[in-house]
């Protein structure tokens, strides 16, 4: 049978959530294209979560146990999907639509004369083919499109756009991928990983929960508030491009149009007025709460729930209730 | 050393974006400006430049007659010449098309380093500097946060969501920046002045060696949009306003119980 790819994205050996939405996302439109789910996995450590990756609904998993994977930057990746591609002739490989996994999808689209569409929030199955649902310049107009006839469909998914599943399969069966990096792939090596402590916070775009900063927290010292608001509702930590530019946040969590994009089930916005630059990257969230002393800050206008207030009077009374709550 | 800026030509930031209605492309009639992630580039090629004088740096624009001005605006901040390629056959192309032109470019004009923003403000899709190195067969450094040139090649830093891998990689190569690793300048007005005098080409497709054009525009898009409706308005939210002393986060604390969120 066909198979239907979903690419696994892990991190420490262990696949991120994503991974699973993907699994949900590829066992919606297999049965149309009448293909059966497989992962990949490259890297070690697919044996262990073999059972995670079969309760899901993948049926087997091809596994390049390789730390050539993650050793080089995107090649080897890339030359073991072309190689399971060649092999295989999967309908469709469906991937996280984050900044590294689309790097190793723009690459092997090249290779392969495959389309690439990236940040899918619903997929469905027209006249044989996927159909993906996009949401563009900030969420502003939904677009549907395809990847054109005879080219292989590579499909980015968006996180939380779909939810995890358990299908009742069983483990799925673990094929070995048998792939040796060519020297091309190979040039580029990853001399150091280094992975900044996050105190344990889910990252935002991974979090159901997302607390975000933004010129009205005044100071660095702001963050360590919202830290500590984020940690008791199990939520991520995101800031404004004034905030990161300013120095009192990391870059990699600004949100925004020159940043990432997250569509979190409840996205909280304190100290953010909410320009239109700030806004794409988060207006597609579900449920979206403002806090803002100034009553004309355009993010009202999107907002579920708006505090006009200071946040630094509501926060402090926010965590103090939720500990309240807690017990 | 010579440097190849590829920049891209984007609707304002600050203002609403549509898709052109006939052909589901971005809608350019609005006003257009210097994509900001660009000019993380221009500054880290212009700061090379500086360390390393003998340095030649190209600004590369696909894009009408019209986005003459966008490459004016990038040679400003210090950049040595421009090249537009414009050529109606380039329109309605995808990231994969986009990517051959600015491939066949950057290898007519040649390079040691291409030096990409990594994403534009309107399309936001990261695909193209990848599909560039891929066309290339070069490595590609994207989303660099740290960049550093050393003997015979580069090491940088990519960012990611849990923090980043430091890489080391030959030259030439492709690289795309993060905001993260500098704090650009503002073009001085000697900057302005100066490049209304500096060299821009135009070239069309021709001028581009080893080009496919019939794997580029419309006809040749591998991702083809379909339908393209706006967003369904959003209905108005309840706003208290605060008493000033906080008292208000009861009330948050209420909504959000009831939507399980606590």
């Amino acid at each position: 049978m066909t198979e239907l790819l979903v690419l696994v994205d892990h991190s420490g050996g262990a696949p991120r959530r994503i991974t699973l939405q993907l699994l949900a996302a590829a066992r919606a439109v297999a049965p149309a294209l009448g293909a059966e789910v497989a992962a990949v996995w490259l890297g070690p450590g697919a044996a262990e979560h073999a059972a995670t990756l079969g309760a899901h609904g993948a049926v087997r998993v091809h596994h390049w146990d390789s730390a050539d994977a993650k050793g080089y930057v995107t090649l080897p990746q890339v030359e073991a999907l072309a190689a399971l591609v060649a092999a295989d002739r999967p309908a469709a490989v469906l991937f996280a639509s984050s900044n590294h996994v689309k790097d190793v999808a723009a690459r092997l689209a090249v290779r392969v004369d495959g389309g690439v569409i990236t940040d899918a929030t619903g997929l469905a199955v027209e006249d044989g083919a996927v159909v993906a649902t996009k949401e563009v310049f900030g969420g502003d107009v939904i677009t549907t499109s395809r990847v054109a006839d005879g080219h292989l469909p590579l499909i980015g998914v968006a996180s939380n756009a779909f939810a995890a599943e358990e299908s009742g399969g069983g483990p799925a069966e673990v094929v070995a991928l048998d792939v040796a990096p060519s020297d091309a792939a190979t040039a580029a090596p990853v001399t150091d990983a280094v992975v900044q402590a996050s105190a344990g916070r889910p990252d935002i775009a991974e979090a159901s929960i997302v607390v975000s900063g933004g010129r009205g927290l005044g100071d660095a010292s702001g963050f360590e508030l919202l830290e500590r608001l984020a940690d008791l509702l199990g939520g991520g930590v995101g800031a404004s491009r004034a905030a990161t530019d300013a120095g009192w946040y990391p870059h990699r969590f600004q949100i925004g149009q020159t940043g990432r994009t997250i569509s979190p089930s409840l996205y909280l916005g304190t100290g953010i007025s909410g320009a239109i630059q700030h806004r794409a990257g988060m207006q597609t969230s579900q449920h979206v709460v403002a806090i803002n002393k100034d009553p004309e800050a355009p993010i009202f206008q999107i907002a579920d729930f708006g505090i006009v207030g200071d946040l630094h009077q509501v926060v402090p009374k926010l965590i103090e209730q939720l500990e309240a709550r807690r017990g | 050393m010579r440097i190849v800026i590829p920049v891209k030509w984007v609707p304002d930031t600050a203002g609403e974006k549509h898709l052109d209605p006939g052909s589901l492309t971005v809608d350019r009639s609005v006003a257009s400006v210097l994509c900001p992630v660009n000019e993380f580039a221009i500054e880290e090629a212009v700061r090379i430049k500086e360390a390393a004088p003998d340095t030649e740096t190209v600004v590369l624009i696909v894009g009408p007659e019209a986005a003459g001005p966008t490459a004016a605006k990038a040679l400003s901040y210090g950049l040595d010449r421009a090249v537009r390629v414009t050529d109606d056959a380039v329109a309605g192309s995808d990231a994969i098309g986009t990517a051959r032109v600015i491939a066949a470019a950057a290898s007519t004009i040649g390079f040691d380093l291409l030096l990409f923003g990594n994403q534009s403000t309107d399309a936001r899709t990261s695909l193209v500097p990848a599909m560039v190195a891929e066309l290339l067969g070069l490595p590609s450094i994207t989303y660099a946060r740290r960049l550093e040139l050393v003997d015979g090649g580069l090491v940088a830093d990519r960012e990611h969501e849990e923090g980043y891998d430091t890489v080391s990689s030959p030259l030439p190569a492709v690289v795309s920046v993060v905001e993260a690793i500098n704090e650009p300048r503002f073009p001085s007005f000697k900057g302005i002045m100066a490049a209304k005098s500096k060299p821009q080409d135009v070239w069309d497709l021709s001028a581009l060696d080893g080009l496919d054009t019939a794997l580029v525009g419309a006809g040749a898009a591998r991702a083809v949009v379909g339908t393209a409706t706006p967003r369904p308005p959003k209905a108005a939210g309840t706003v208290v306003t605060d008493d000033g002393a906080g008292s208000s986060a009861a009330e948050l604390v209420a909504w959000m119980a009831e939507r399980k969120f606590v």
